[in-house]
């Protein structure tokens, strides 16, 4: 089922009534969306970007960065100077 | 039934800019776990990042280098995924409009040519590194190197061998370092490499199913893995089974190939414009000014040894494979050096030296000039071609010059006829027996008569009076 997928993606676990409530609001939604495609767009560019500007660019200048500890600061754990996370093997 | 593998390349490019792709923190390897990270690279809400104009040059510079389309407009996308080492849950990366387009790479490859086409190169941030504990169910996470910037440079299916493929990785390390974009360290995780491989009967034109290779940290392990696949793969289809489309690891110790077990669910990266990113436009005039910054590749001048040398044409490649080694043996070739002599030693005794130390040649003591002037000696008989050797480890070890070492270890040549008789009749005598065989016709003694002079005078009789001497004397 496509909320299913949707939920994994998400990293979200679903009970069976959130998936029927929640299928339900999303398809809705993008019904809404759908009329946009009632437009004729043949005519039209395609937008890379809504504003009208590109190349904004920095220099390669260096600045200096966060001290670890205000680094660290937010972390639910760490291990001396490193992130500490739940072991993930792929 | 014979079959044939087809191979295409990813190779991952960390570039040589100071700082990272969208903020100001340091690229510098090496460096103590999570020092180089700003609230753009870790993720914090609301940072936004802003493009490394060097990232962008590095890449199209690259792009000119190895022939690519360079198309006028670009623009990054961000490819969505979970995974500890990637703090904002998506990486900025490029999708539908990537910096360059289709171009190639020439590769040789035991005196043979051939043209391996390039598909796209792209610029991407980099992610951090997770350290996996040997024990225990945590990891641990560095972010110094996420938003390193990275260029991803994708071949064609155009490689059929794994000889291919590393001729294919030295080559593109060989440019890239040339043209000063990436160091090319593999080691370090500088340079990175994953492959596409997939068999097919020989003469069929559908492609087989293709397995992923990862880790293949080394031009040696890039070469033992697609062996290793391809051979794993002729076999499943011999037995009847069937290939599947996976991603698999290099196993260095066990010098074979595992798959990941990856979950059934296909990868949905859900890629779309980044918002946070303005479209980047190469207008003509930026490229052209790009490419007047391209150093003289190691193809052109490889010709241009051939031609204007006379070097063979493998001496050209290896010396040219490496910026360093090419200027050096320029330096060397004006200050009057022969190019073959230079070739020889440069290829032979340095070469052997430098890899020993682990070293690059500009960071040895020898200097062009210490091997010029060397080569002056032994054409003036000064010194003989074999104590040369002595002298040459002596340069490299000190960087003192020829001369110097010539009178330090005492080691001119004896070209002073009489000396050398005076000994070659002493050898002679203490050797009746030889001498007797010799004379009934067991000439390939000269050697050990030669042989005796030279331990007699350290090796510094002139050769070509003791093998006069002998051959009269005999």
């Amino acid at each position: 089922m496509e909320i299913e997928h949707v939920a994994m993606l998400a990293r979200l676990k679903l009970s069976d009534d959130e998936k029927g409530l929640f299928s339900a609001q999303v398809g809705g939604i993008i019904n809404y969306i759908e009329k946009l495609n009632e437009l004729d767009t043949s005519d039209v560019e395609p937008t890379a970007h809504v504003l009208p500007m590109n190349n904004v660019f920095r220099e390669d200048k260096l600045r200096s960065s966060l001290p670890r500890e205000k680094a660290l600061q937010n972390a639910p754990d760490r291990d001396e100077g490193f992130y500490r996370v739940p072991k993930i093997i792929e | 039934m014979q079959y044939e593998a087809v191979i295409g390349l990813e190779i991952h490019a960390q570039l040589l800019t100071d700082t990272k792709i969208f903020c100001g923190c340091s690229t510098k390897f090496g460096s103590e776990p999570n020092t180089q990270t700003c609230p753009v690279c870790i993720g914090m809400p609301g940072a936004l990042p802003v493009m490394n104009s060097k990232a962008i040059e590095y890449v199209v510079k690259t792009g000119l280098a190895m022939n690519c389309e360079i198309p006028g407009l670009s623009r990054f996308a961000r490819k969505n995924y979970f995974y500890p080492d990637l703090p904002k849950g998506y990486q900025i990366s490029q999708f539908d409009l990537p910096l360059c387009g289709r171009g190639y790479i020439d590769i040789s490859l035991n005196g043979s040519h051939r043209r391996i086409g390039l598909t796209r190169i792209h610029l991407e941030e980099d992610a951090g590194k997770n350290i996996h504990v040997d024990q225990g169910n945590e990891s641990c996470v560095d972010l110094n190197r996420a938003g390193v910037p990275l260029m991803e440079i994708v071949s064609e299916p155009d490689i059929r061998t794994p000889g291919e493929a590393a001729a294919f990785m030295k080559k593109l390390r060989s440019i890239v370092r040339c043209i000063g974009v990436c160091d090319g360290n593999m080691e370090q995780g500088s340079l990175r490499c994953d492959a596409n491989v997939s068999v097919r009967p020989e003469g069929q034109e559908e492609l087989g199913v293709k397995s992923e290779i990862k880790n293949m940290n080394s031009f040696r392990f890039v070469e033992k893995a697609l062996d290793y696949e391809i051979r794993r793969q002729i076999r499943t289809l011999q037995e009847g089974g069937r290939v599947i489309q996976e991603t698999r690891l290099w196993n260095t110790e066990r010098g074979i190939t595992e798959s990941m077990r990856s979950k059934e669910e296909a990868h949905d990266y859900r890629y779309f414009p980044d918002p946070d990113l303005m479209p980047v436009e190469i207008d003509p005039s930026w490229a052209a000014s790009i490419r007047e910054h391209i150093e003289e590749l190691p193809d052109s001048r490889c010709r241009r040894y051939v031609a204007e040398f006379g070097l063979p044409e493998q001496d050209a490649e290896l010396i040219t494979a490496e910026k360093s080694t090419a200027d050096w043996f320029e330096q060397a070739v004006a200050l009057g050096g022969d190019p073959k002599t230079l070739s020889n030693w440069i290829r032979g005794d340095l070469a052997k030296y430098l890899n020993e130390d682990n070293m690059q040649i500009g960071e040895c003591a020898l200097t062009p000039r210490h091997l010029v002037d060397m080569l002056v000696l032994i054409k003036e008989g000064t010194i003989s071609g074999k104590i040369a050797k002595t002298v040459f480890e002596e340069m490299y070890r000190t960087g003192k010059d020829a001369a110097t070492v010539v009178k330090e270890k005492g080691l001119v040549q004896i070209s002073d006829e009489a000396g050398i008789e005076k000994i070659v009749d002493e050898v002679l005598r203490k050797s009746p027996d030889e001498v007797a065989r010799f004379r009934g016709g067991e000439t390939k003694l000269t050697g050990f008569f030669v042989g005796q002079v030279m331990k007699e005078t350290k090796g510094r009789a002139n050769p070509k009076i003791v093998n006069e001497l002998l051959r009269k004397k005999l």
